[in-house]
């Protein structure tokens, strides 16, 4: 036996972990994470009796995590692909800074973690949700369809759209139709917001052999289901104040935002080539964010505000 | 075959980078940062679910 006069990690075939905790908050998907946290607050706001803010806080915080570990778990999976894509190739798995074992016993940790403290913490039922969100993002959009199908946003899409319904059911227990009615409008807005992107991404996810809608079916036929879709999410996006749970001022507000996502998919639809209709597709990418946004930030402005001004509420003839 | 370590020679196992010295580092304080707020999250949710009384019950 010889003693090794080189004693690095390298040098003896060891790997050794050189990710920083930064490299995880990154599995975690963080900007994806903040709208997760954002929408199932509102869930968790539009109860018809306030829940307890440790209790709702710790709900949230439960929720976050396992959106950072369908995060890290789709980053496990999806390593391959991410590191041919330009907008992804300096994810942490990539990169090389994190190896795929620890992407994925990190997000299995957090899956099981996030569970089992929103089942302790709040119920079983919001728990078992949660439970297959993660799931269903996981298991149906990352490893089936997001590599088999063009529709694969539209159906993976339900995905981004349960936090709601999951806070929802954290504050009360059971699902309102109110929850059932946030879950919509991010279900009908998800297609066209990541069509948009498609349309000028479209040759990076064609290199990752990604079936997006404009790579299978064309550009064209892209615009038009982006049109549809926007068609529908105006009416989708007025529910909230229609079914009584907002406020007239959020009715005012998603009627104004629903015709400029119209104006947007219109110009989209009617500008197809050159640098113009990318830069009208990038346009429409980010006012998507910025309307879902508004709508879910109004919603939780005036449940605060009337959490605040208990006379309010009565003012506004909300359905406490 | 094992042959025995010389006695003024300790194995050198595998030694760390600087980098990966630092890295670990920073994982060891973050995942015990993680573990305290874990803890404390459990307490106050225990506290508040159950109420103060919490431990005054019968024996």
């Amino acid at each position: 036996m010889s003693f090794i006069s080189d004693s690095s990690a390298a040098s003896q075939g060891v790997t050794v972990s050189s990710a920083t905790p930064g490299d995880f908050i990154a599995l975690m998907k963080p900007r994806v994470m903040s709208l997760v946290i954002f929408t199932a607050l509102t869930g968790i706001l539009i109860a018809p009796t306030p829940v307890n803010p440790i209790i709702g806080f710790a709900s949230l915080l439960a929720i976050a995590v396992g959106a950072g570990a369908s995060g890290a778990l789709n980053m496990w999976f999806d390593s391959d692909i991410d590191a041919v894509m330009r907008r992804t190739r300096n994810r942490p798995i990539p990169a090389g800074r994190v190896t795929r074992q620890e992407a994925l016993t990190f997000g299995l940790v957090l899956a099981v973690l996030s569970v089992f403290t929103l089942g302790f913490v709040a119920n079983w039922a919001a728990a078992a949700l949660l439970a297959f969100t993660i799931f269903f993002y996981v298991a149906i959009y990352t490893m089936q369809l997001k590599r088999s199908t063009p529709q694969n946003i539209v159906i993976g899409g339900a995905a981004g759209a349960f936090p709601p319904m999951v806070g929802a059911l954290a504050a009360t227990g059971h699902l309102s139709l109110a929850s059932v009615s946030l879950f919509a409008i991010i279900f009908v807005w998800t297609p066209p917001h990541f069509w948009a992107l498609a349309l000028v991404k479209a040759d990076d996810f064609a290199r990752a052999g990604i079936p997006m809608l404009p790579n299978v079916k064309g550009a064209d036929r892209t615009r038009r289901d982006i049109l549809l879709y926007s068609l529908v999410l105006a009416p989708v996006g007025l529910t909230p104040w229609l079914m009584g749970f907002a406020s007239p001022v959020y009715g005012v507000l998603a009627f104004a935002l629903g015709a400029l996502f119209l104006f947007h998919a219109v110009r989209v639809y009617l500008v197809r080539d050159g640098e113009q209709a990318n830069r009208f597709a990038m346009r429409m990418f980010g006012f998507s964010i910025l309307y879902l946004s508004l709508l879910f930030a109004e919603i939780v402005g005036e449940r605060a505000l009337a959490l605040a001004l208990p006379a309010m509420s009565k003012s506004l003839s909300m359905p406490w | 075959m094992v042959s025995p370590l010389p006695i003024d020679k300790k194995p050198e196992g595998i030694r760390l980078t600087t980098a990966q010295e630092k890295s670990r580092r920073q994982r060891n304080v973050a995942i015990g940062l993680a573990i305290g707020l874990f803890v404390l999250l459990v307490y106050v949710v225990t506290i508040v679910k159950l109420g103060p009384a919490v431990l005054d019950r019968p024996l």
